[in-house]
């Protein structure tokens, strides 16, 4: 039942329709649409846009999380393939400027999977090594320089519109059609959330679970590998420094309110990808109702203990409990 | 190989990193580049200290870089507008931080939840907090803070030991031997190597988790002071990714990250790690300073294959014996 | 110290204490009388409810009914912790100590002798080292406990008990992953505590070492008691008997005359197929529509038997062919891949995924033997787990609950379930009747006989020997690691099977161990 639209996705669905209808209260405009040039605007479109680079990042997330994973690096990836995105945009053409990119993501992607499912190192450590040296590789691309381009090519991969939407939004959405597809038509899904659930058992039962960690740590970096190139894209450079910054724990944060647990298992690639939105939409309504900017990270930080309270296993202990009884009683 | 331990690795490592940058920049074997070597990373030594404690027992805290930025906005602030002495936004500050520390220790333990997790909240909470106070970079006049960056003791060859760098060095000597002599030392390696059984052997595993992530803020807490002596400013900003070095430090100085081996001293080591290869960095200027990163990357992946390793080894004879009884 | 102790003196009494875990019963009005200065040995298979004995005296389950008392005074502890202030300790195979503090702080743990706030780390080393020389041990206590080996571990804890004033010691297996030399000195080091007058439970499936050491035998099986003997005055037969028959009728095999035509092709065989270290190279023949009944003590060989068999493990020598064809079994897959299947003793932590459905636990797999590109769409899968629901009467019949939430027996019809709808050609059954209700229990042994007239081969682990008579064509009888002997059609009775378990030249190939 956990196909691509989860009948668990009741409460994310009604928070993000609580924080827009607070953001509506904050600015009126706020659902306000216009088509201009081909291309609609809007505060809805503007959420959708800015949320693409966490939605694509918790699209690979939300799967190797579903393995009782982690990945710190997806933000230094992001970092690695914007680089090599900018560096080569005015001088190849799109397809080798995304082949690359995104084959720089997959590397990274092999690199964590190697060291979690072959040399068995713990999640969070063996993805701690990109996170720190990424960012340099990252720099060394660039040497050191905010790199800008003007290939009209990719410029439109970040700023143009495909019927009226913008180009990243219809990335991310293809991205999820895809990665949806290809997770659940083919037994890929079942047998990430076996792994996941019980490795023991699912090795047991024939389940190649190390291929499984593997594969799903190389979508992780393809998808950051896209969220890189987009991100560039988006701001026609690659800043190094600062590009994917804190979006792993976004990408993270956005995995946990989409109701998957951290201790692996059941995944939903959809509620993921709305607790991306619902990350997004926060953002935006703080920034519209005048607030600092800034007061979005206490706001995360609250989010972030309310769910993880939720999930927390005493509670959850207490909450089975309680529904029991209630069956028990209806 | 079992018999040398990874401090000594890391010992070694730095003795020979720092004599091959001697040997092509004769320059830097001198006290004042060791000198300025302390000072520069005071602030990472500090929190480093706390982070070792942390991960030997298992745990990590990601907060760690947000607190420090925290203290200097709050120390800041508390001292140029809100007109209070330093010495009382100092002890205001630390009972803060510690107060922090030991709620999200609190947090860890009550509700099962994993460190990781619950420390970014930590982390997150702590930077917006420090926005909300001010998200310009407010600068301290007070004349304290003159004072102290003026002090300094002389050293042999024109160096100078700031008192940054001796608060530095007291609490990393003081932090090693908490660790090394007392009963609370022990207890964190207990937790370390395994919380239910230290539960069954007697420790008080949820008040040792709460004083842990307590000593990790405050120690944070402290550097952030320190830091602001150094830049002698409060910026929201500051100290974005500490988290980030003084893990891959105490990792650098020989600390299992899965918990329960390590020490201080090996953390202290790498610390001059880093801040050697950034010295070295300078010293050439043709290499930027994104080699640090990548540097420390290939430390951190060479360090925890090697503990890997060791582990793997240590866990060997058991494996053969039981292989030998059937 | 040397003073005798009042032999009849009880230090541990424990009466009529019953634990069940949901419909599992796991312990029935069970007693247990330790007297001071005994060593007693508390014997059974798997699942006859030691551990479950062990946990609920020192508190770490709590107990249904009954009372525990100590020099008879009632107590109740409510964790390890607590049973150990009232005199109860416990030191498990893998021993509760960290490895990774030095033996000294092991010892001295939240105890340490202190001064100004400080560990007195010398004053600490000399009482370790004191106290271990006590026990025959002079080693450098300031070195990780995980630098020594099992035994010096074991002795460690067992210092740490005695100094921490407990009087009633539990050794659980404390020998499993001791060599000969390091057994005496444990036995030596028992003996000498027993003269003390602390008693001592000895949990162990070494039958030589029980006989070599203990007093009494209490022998639980399926969560009674079964009785007390005076080590003595019981023979070995008799001992196993107690452990493994439910009756003492000689039920002969249902299946005897069935079996006795050998025409039944060969489905998979097992040719000098062994690990070193694991299962002495043996011979194996399964044919389809046969049963064969795996019977041995708790580690004789019988789960490394099926692992072997299935590919979960690697073998060392040997050949494996399937309908004629030499194979390779590297991993379950290769397994899964020839047609096997295997349901493990550990259904929790090897069977089910807990959270998944029991529509996708039964899928599992089958689909994982088709492939990634291969998926079995909504509807087969519905049709598959619907078909065996119904098939197996799994309960509730409800393909879409989290088969977590099912009961121990319906588990295991899902576990069947997972590897029937594989088609398998030989099906490998560790315990399946463990730790399952009385009912979900006949009606397995029920489907074992039915599949095996489908024509499927099964070889069947069981530590009921009276049911492994009742449907196997053939038994495989195990001692220490090999297989000792094969009986066929009417030669099988609990009688024989009990009698190859007991023949004597088990304590040959324990000294072999040395």
């Amino acid at each position: 039942m956990t196909a691509l639209l989860p009948r668990r996705g009741l409460a994310q669905i009604l928070a993000l329709i609580v924080i827009l209808a607070v953001d509506r209260v904050v600015s009126p405009q706020f659902f306000d649409l216009r088509l201009q040039d081909g291309r609609l605007f809007g505060s809805l479109i503007d959420v959708l846009n800015r949320g693409t680079p966490v939605a694509l990042l918790s699209l690979g997330m939300v799967l190797v999380i579903a393995t009782r994973g982690i990945d710190l690096s997806v933000g230094a990836v992001m970092a690695i393939s914007g680089a090599i995105a900018a560096s080569l945009a005015d001088s190849h053409s799109l397809t080798v400027v995304l082949a690359a990119a995104l084959g720089a993501g997959l590397i990274c992607g092999l690199w964590n999977g190697f060291l979690v499912a072959v040399l068995g190192m713990q999640p969070i450590v063996a993805t701690l090594i990109l996170m720190v040296a990424g960012r340099g590789i990252a720099q060394l691309i660039t040497e050191g320089r905010i790199v800008t381009f003007s290939s009209p090519d990719l410029v439109w991969l970040g700023n143009g519109s495909i019927l009226g939407l913008p180009v990243p939004v219809a990335i991310a959405l293809g991205m999820l059609i895809l990665t949806g597809t290809v997770v659940r038509a083919s037994a890929l899904g079942l047998l990430i959330e076996a792994t996941g659930g019980n490795a023991r058992a699912s090795e047991l039962a024939g389940v190649g679970t190390r291929a499984m960690i593997l594969a799903v740590y190389v979508w992780c970096g393809v998808c950051a590998g896209l969220a890189g190139v987009i991100a560039a894209a988006d701001i026609m450079g690659a800043d190094a420094n600062n590009a994917g910054l804190w979006l792993e724990l976004d990408a993270i944060l956005a995995v946990v309110i989409g109701g998957t647990s951290l201790f692996g298992g059941r995944f939903s690639l959809v509620l993921a990808v709305l607790g991306a939105l619902i990350i997004q939409t926060m953002n935006t309504g703080i920034l519209l109702s005048g607030y600092p900017p800034e007061f979005n990270l206490l706001v995360k930080a609250v989010v972030v203990l309310a769910v993880l309270l939720l999930q927390s296993p005493k509670l959850s202990g207490v909450a089975g409990v309680v529904t029991r009884l209630r069956r028990t009683k209806a | 190989m079992k018999g040398l331990p990874p401090v000594l690795i890391t010992a070694v490592v730095l003795v020979a990193g720092f004599a091959l940058c001697a040997v092509q920049f004769p320059n830097i074997a001198s006290t004042r580049v060791v000198g300025n070597l302390l000072t520069d990373n005071a602030f990472l030594g500090i929190v480093a200290t706390g982070m070792t404690f942390v991960i030997i027992s298992g745990g990590i805290d990601l907060s760690v870089g947000s607190v420090i930025g925290f203290t200097t906005v709050f120390v800041a602030l508390a001292i140029e507008r809100w007109g209070m002495p330093p010495l009382v936004a100092f002890v205001a500050i630390l009972a803060l931080s510690a107060a922090f520390g030991a709620a999200m220790g609190a947090v860890i333990h009550v509700f099962d939840l994993p460190p990781f997790i619950v420390t970014l909240a930590g982390m997150f909470l702590a930077r917006g907090a420090s926005f909300l106070l001010s998200t310009q970079s407010v600068p301290i006049t007070a004349p304290v803070y003159s004072t102290v960056s003026d002090f300094a003791l002389r050293l042999p060859g024109g160096g100078r030991l700031t008192a940054v760098a001796i608060i530095m060095l007291t609490i990393v000597i003081g932090g090693a031997l908490l660790l090394k002599l007392t009963r609370f030392g022990a207890n964190v390696y207990a937790l370390g190597g395994s919380r239910a059984t230290a539960s069954l052997m007697g420790v008080a595993v949820g008040r040792m988790t709460v004083k842990i992530y307590m000593l990790s803020s405050l120690l944070a807490g402290i550097a952030g002071i320190v830091f602001s002596f150094y830049t002698s400013a409060g910026y929201s900003l500051s100290a974005v990714g500490v988290e980030l070095d003084t893990i891959a430090a105490v990792v650098i100085g020989g600390t299992l990250l899965t918990g329960g081996q390590g020490s201080v001293i090996g953390t202290f080591f790498g610390v001059l790690i880093q801040g050697m290869i950034q010295t070295y960095i300078n010293f050439d200027g043709t290499l930027s300073s994104w080699w640090t990163k990548i540097a420390t990357g290939v430390l951190l992946f060479a360090f925890i294959v090697l503990q890997q390793g060791l582990v793997a080894l240590a866990r060997r004879p058991v494996v053969k014996r039981a292989g030998a009884v059937s | 110290m040397e003073n005798s102790p009042d032999p009849a003196a009880s230090l541990l009494e424990v009466r009529g204490i019953s634990k069940s875990f949901g419909a599992v019963r796991a312990l029935q009005e069970v007693d247990f009388t330790l007297r001071a200065g005994e060593i007693h040995a508390l014997l059974g298979e798997n699942g006859a409810g030691k551990s479950t004995l062990i946990k609920v005296i020192t508190g770490v389950f709590p107990r249904d009914a009954g009372i525990v008392r100590i020099s008879g005074e009632e107590v109740a502890p409510r964790s390890a912790k607590a049973a150990l202030q009232t005199g109860i300790a416990t030191v498990y195979q893998e021993v509760n100590l960290l490895p990774n503090l030095s033996v000294a702080q092991n010892l001295f743990l939240d105890r340490q002798p202190m001064r100004f706030g400080i560990v007195r780390e010398g004053e600490m080393r000399r009482r370790a080292k004191t106290l271990l020389a006590d026990f025959g041990l002079d080693i450098d206590v300031s070195a990780p406990l995980g630098n020594y080996s099992v035994a010096v571990q074991h002795v460690t804890a067992i210092a740490r008990a005695v100094d921490l004033s407990a009087r009633v010691l539990i050794l659980d297996e404390p020998t499993a992953s001791l060599d000969r030399h390091e057994v005496e000195i444990l036995f030596g080091i028992m003996r000498q505590l027993a003269k003390r007058g602390i008693g001592i439970v000895f949990v162990s499936h070494f039958l030589d070492q029980v006989y070599e050491i203990s007093d009494r035998i209490t022998v639980l099986r399926n969560g009674r008691l079964v009785g007390e003997r005076e080590t003595a005055s019981l023979s070995r037969l008799e001992l196993i008997r107690m452990m493994l028959g439910r009756e003492l009728a000689e039920t002969t095999s249902a299946r005897a005359s069935a079996g006795a035509q050998k025409t039944r092709e060969v489905c998979a065989s097992f040719e000098n197929y062994g690990k070193a270290g694991y299962v002495a190279p043996f011979n194996l023949e399964l044919r389809h529509g046969e049963v064969v009944g795996l019977a041995g003590l708790l580690g004789s060989g019988r789960t490394e038997t099926a692992r072997l068999v299935f590919g979960a493990e690697r073998a060392d020598c040997g050949q494996a062919r399937v309908e004629g064809t030499p194979v390779r079994l590297q991993s379950p897959r290769d397994g899964v891949r020839h047609g096997f299947g295997y349901c493990a003793e550990e259904r929790k932590t090897d069977g089910i995924v807990a959270e998944l459905t029991v529509r996708e636990n039964i899928v599992l797999a089958l689909q994982a033997k088709r492939g990634l590109h291969r998926p079995l769409s909504r509807r087969e899968q519905d049709e598959i787990a619907g078909r065996y629901v119904k098939m197996l009467d799994i309960r509730p019949p409800d393909p879409e609950r989290p088969v977590g939430l099912l009961s121990g027996g319906n588990q295991q019809k899902v576990l069947l379930a997972r590897w029937l709808a594989t088609t398998p050609r030989l099906l490998v059954l560790d315990e399946p009747t463990r730790g399952i209700d009385v009912g979900a229990h006949a009606e397995i042994i029920r489907l074992i006989r039915e599949l095996c007239d489908d024509g499927l081969a099964l070889l069947v682990i069981s530590s009921e020997l009276d049911e492994i008579v009742t449907y196997s064509d053939r038994v495989v009888v195990l001692r220490d690691r090999a297989h000792v002997e094969e009986l066929a059609g009417e030669d099988i009775d609990v009688g024989s099977i009990l009698a190859a378990i007991a023949a004597d030249g088990a304590s040959i190939a324990h000294e072999g161990r040395a």
